[in-house]
């Protein structure tokens, strides 16, 4: 599957594409399948995200599952402070990125 | 230290006013990202893996109590209540939010701080030797020239869109604590017939093509300088690379024509802009020198008792000699062991600032290893300053030991990276942790980049290690013989990579040849370039 | 379409040309300069200039800025005109460096020029305008 995201223009938080807004939550992300590009320029142009692109991803139980490791890093948060992470109380939080 | 008078704050406070308004429009929608993104990053703004990242410019690494608490202020109000010294002398922030921008900057312009110049294609911040002003083997103190030189390149219209980056570091001790030479101008002022000046090399860098800036001219006299510099500079602007990204910085260009033909063009250019009187008068490096001159010195010159074992190794390994008699300068390790290099919390950074005040002189640096420096401490207040260091967790004693290690911030937080640098830095510092081991190692750089960008100086680390993507899995090659120091060199790779626990293996095992081959005094860094890479690979490969 | 100009006196109507057709042989009084091309070659021929037009196809290539000053700093008075992508955030050091009028490709909002020129009261270095640097006001 194909994911969109990018960064909040403001805030600079990661954000992801749910089919009708932006998300924090990578378990929120849609497939865009063929329609990213579109989507894309059309919610860069409305300021509604920063510097946004287009990744692989697998879809889990769980949710979506970037392909790339730097994505799942972007996803949850730095590896070496997990209390600053989405997941803050989940120790094995980490383990979903290696 | 210096201090700003109404011309230098009315710069910094139109900067941030001047921001403010491109961030305003580029909220609102008047200019694209492509449009905005120089000049965010001409304020040090970048959009990194997790939000925008600031970074704050320390010029030379100097700050007083003050500065150091306004960075604390800033990490606590508009961050996670930390930051991140860097390896040129700054401070960067990772959870920055662009509207608080503005309000970050105005906040750090009233303690005579901003984040001018510190990325984008332009001169970054100045960066010097950390123990200026204090060193016992420096000709002059470097800061007053970096003050010069921080001005003179402070919104300079003709070099603003330069080819690429544009770092400069001034030193004047025959020690390098600045890794000078790995600068795309290094300045090393000496004293030449009476009168000061600067030996100017040209054309070193890290990234992907490494190089050691070649001598350019042996004396620049202080009254010509910056026409030379802005000799150098225009021939850059002009010849430099501009189709390749990554062949644009001067050192491929004095690489490509070769130094003698740039040292040319530079003395033709030069012998034109000198006539254009754009020097400052000698008052002018005169009336910024005065700002720095020495403290009140008092202290009687007494050595510390060492009845405390802990802090007699603490003393052994962070303490450096002073040239003043009484005192000393005191490292504080940002390198606990398994932490993160360079992290400092809000709270750490308030103690640092307060044994400024009470115990030096109210004067802090920051170094290129990512670590700071209290530079006038008297000798009789050493075990006050260590019992309070120990109490916020800085009392590490490993400075320059194998695990006070440079590390980028790598996939953790960098967009470019292509693997992660903090956790192997972690292990490695943890496979090491026994001090008694560390210290029998010795002086060993262990430095660590994320990518062939070369931010944690892999290039100049007696042991480097560089991350890459081997096939969307983070791999690590191993260079050994680099050195940032006065005895200058590129270390080299010495096979195929290895996995994150490899690394940690490999590196151990390097160890273990050194013990057993080292002769003498000899430093992990001189028992290589003695033998020679043989014996290490053997054990590592074999 | 000259957009911002710094001049009392009248525009030039005539076309410029390359410096290649201008060295050859021209009696043109107006030259257009590429990021390439060497402004050094102009020096000679300065009196008889009316306009030299500097392009900057792409902002990030700050080689026009060095052309400026050359220019300028060789005792070019006439009009020096900055064409292209041409922004606001720029004009500020382009004008610093020399140039005196302005042709930007996409059209700019008056009011942010007339900001990003008044934003600084001062300059630390001395460049191809008459701003007093710093360090002179401070030394008298
Ligand atoms: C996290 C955001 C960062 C980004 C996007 C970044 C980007 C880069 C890039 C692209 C280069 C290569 C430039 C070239 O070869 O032309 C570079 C070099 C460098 N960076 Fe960074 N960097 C970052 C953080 C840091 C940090 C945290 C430090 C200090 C610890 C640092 C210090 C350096 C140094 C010393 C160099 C080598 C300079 C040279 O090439 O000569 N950077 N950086
Ligand atoms: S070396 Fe690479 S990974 Fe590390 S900070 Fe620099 S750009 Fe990022």
């Amino acid at each position: 599957m194909k994911l969109l995201t990018g960064n909040d223009l403001g805030s600079g938080a990661v954000t992801w594409w749910t089919g009708n807004g932006w998300s924090i939550h990578v378990e929120d992300a849609a497939d865009v399948g063929e329609h990213g590009e579109a989507t894309l320029l059309a919610e860069e142009g409305a300021r509604r995200v920063n510097a946004p692109y287009i990744i692989d991803a697998l879809p889990t139980e769980d949710g979506p599952r970037p392909a790339h490791i730097k994505d799942r890093i972007r996803a949850l948060g730095p590896t070496v402070r997990t209390d600053l992470t989405l997941k803050p109380a989940d120790p094995a939080a980490g383990d979903w990125i290696i | 230290m210096y201090k700003y008078d109404n011309y230098d704050q009315a710069m910094v406070d139109a900067r941030v006013a001047e921001f403010r308004d491109q961030i305003t429009r580029r909220i609102a929608g008047d200019m694209t990202e492509d449009q905005f993104k120089p000049l965010r990053l001409m304020n040090g703004l970048y959009l990194q893996l997790h939000a925008y990242m600031l970074r704050v410019a320390i010029p030379y690494g100097t700050l007083d109590s003050r500065q150091m608490r306004m960075l604390a202020h800033i990490a606590r109000k508009y961050d996670r209540d930390y930051g991140h010294f860097t390896t040129r002398q700054n401070i960067q922030y990772n959870w920055i939010k662009l509207e608080d921008c503005a309000d970050i900057l105005e906040e750090l312009a009233t303690v005579e701080m901003h984040a001018i110049q510190t990325s984008g294609n332009c001169i970054r911040n100045i960066s010097s030797d950390q123990y200026a002003g204090a060193a016992a083997d420096e000709v002059t103190d470097p800061r007053p020239w970096a003050e010069l030189l921080r001005q003179w390149s402070t919104f300079h219209p003709e070099f603003s869109y330069l080819p690429r980056k544009f770092k400069i570091a001034v030193i004047a001790a025959s020690e390098d604590r600045a890794a000078m030479r790995l600068h795309d101008i290094g300045l090393e002022l000496i004293r030449q017939d009476g009168a000061l000046g600067a030996r100017v090399f040209v054309g070193g860098g890290m990234g992907r093509t490494p190089m050691i800036a070649p001598e350019i001219n042996p004396f620049v006299k202080a009254d010509d300088l910056l026409s030379y510099l802005e000799a150098c500079l225009r021939v850059y602007n002009r010849y430099g690379r501009r189709d390749n990204m990554y062949k644009a910085r001067i050192k491929i260009l004095i690489h490509e024509i070769g130094a003698d033909e740039y040292r040319r063009q530079v003395a033709a250019e030069f012998a034109h802009v000198k006539t254009l009187g754009i020097d400052p008068p000698l008052a002018e490096l005169e009336r910024i020198t005065a700002f720095f001159a020495a403290p009140a010195y008092d202290a009687p010159d007494v050595e510390p008792d060492r009845n405390d074992p802990d802090f007699a190794v603490w003393l052994d390994q962070n303490v450096k000699p002073h040239k003043q008699a009484g005192y000393a300068i005191v490292n504080i390790s940002l390198k606990p062991i398994g932490g993160i290099p360079g992290d400092a919390t809000s709270q750490q950074i308030d103690v640092m600032a307060d044994l400024a005040e009470k115990y030096s002189f109210d004067e802090l640096r920051v170094t290129h290893a990512q670590n700071i420096v209290l530079p006038y401490v008297a000798k009789r207040d050493l075990y006050a300053v260590w019992q309070a260091l120990r109490d916020a967790e800085l009392a590490d004693a490993n400075l320059d030991l194998i695990s006070d290690i440079i590390a980028c911030p790598g996939l953790d937080y960098c967009s470019l990276a292509n693997a992660r640098s903090i956790p192997v830095a972690q292990k490695i510092a943890t496979r090491f942790a026994d001090m008694d081991r560390q210290r029998d190692l010795g002086e060993l750089k262990l430095k660590i980049s994320g990518c062939i960008n070369a931010c944690g100086h892999h290039h100049a680390g007696h042991i480097g290690i560089l991350g890459v993507d081997k096939k969307g899995v983070e791999n690590y090659q191993l260079t050994f013989g680099g050195s940032g120091a006065e005895d200058v060199s590129i270390g080299k790779i010495i096979g195929p990579g290895f996995d994150e626990d490899g690394v940690v293996d490999a590196v151990e095992k390097a160890t273990e040849v050194y013990k057993a081959l080292r002769q003498g005094d000899e430093r992990f860094l001189d028992t290589y370039r003695r033998v020679g890479l043989a014996p290490f690979k053997e054990a590592i490969y074999g | 379409m000259v957009e911002f100009r710094y001049r009392a006196d009248e525009v030039t109507e005539q076309p410029s040309v390359t410096l290649d057709a201008f060295l050859d042989q021209s009696n043109a009084t107006a030259v257009r300069l590429e990021p390439d091309d060497d402004a050094r070659a102009l020096i000679p021929f300065l009196d008889r200039l009316t306009l030299i037009e500097v392009a900057f196809p792409k902002y990030r290539d700050g080689r026009g800025y060095s052309a400026a000053r050359i220019l300028r700093e060789a005792g070019y008075q006439g009009e020096l005109r900055a064409q292209g992508d041409v922004l606001v955030d720029q004009i500020a050091f382009m004008r610093r460096c020399g140039f005196d009028s302005f042709a930007p490709e996409s059209s700019l909002n008056p009011d942010a020029v007339a900001r990003a020129l008044d934003n600084y009261d001062h300059a630390y270095q001395g460049a191809a305008d008459s701003v007093v640097p710093i360090w002179k006001l401070r030394h008298g």
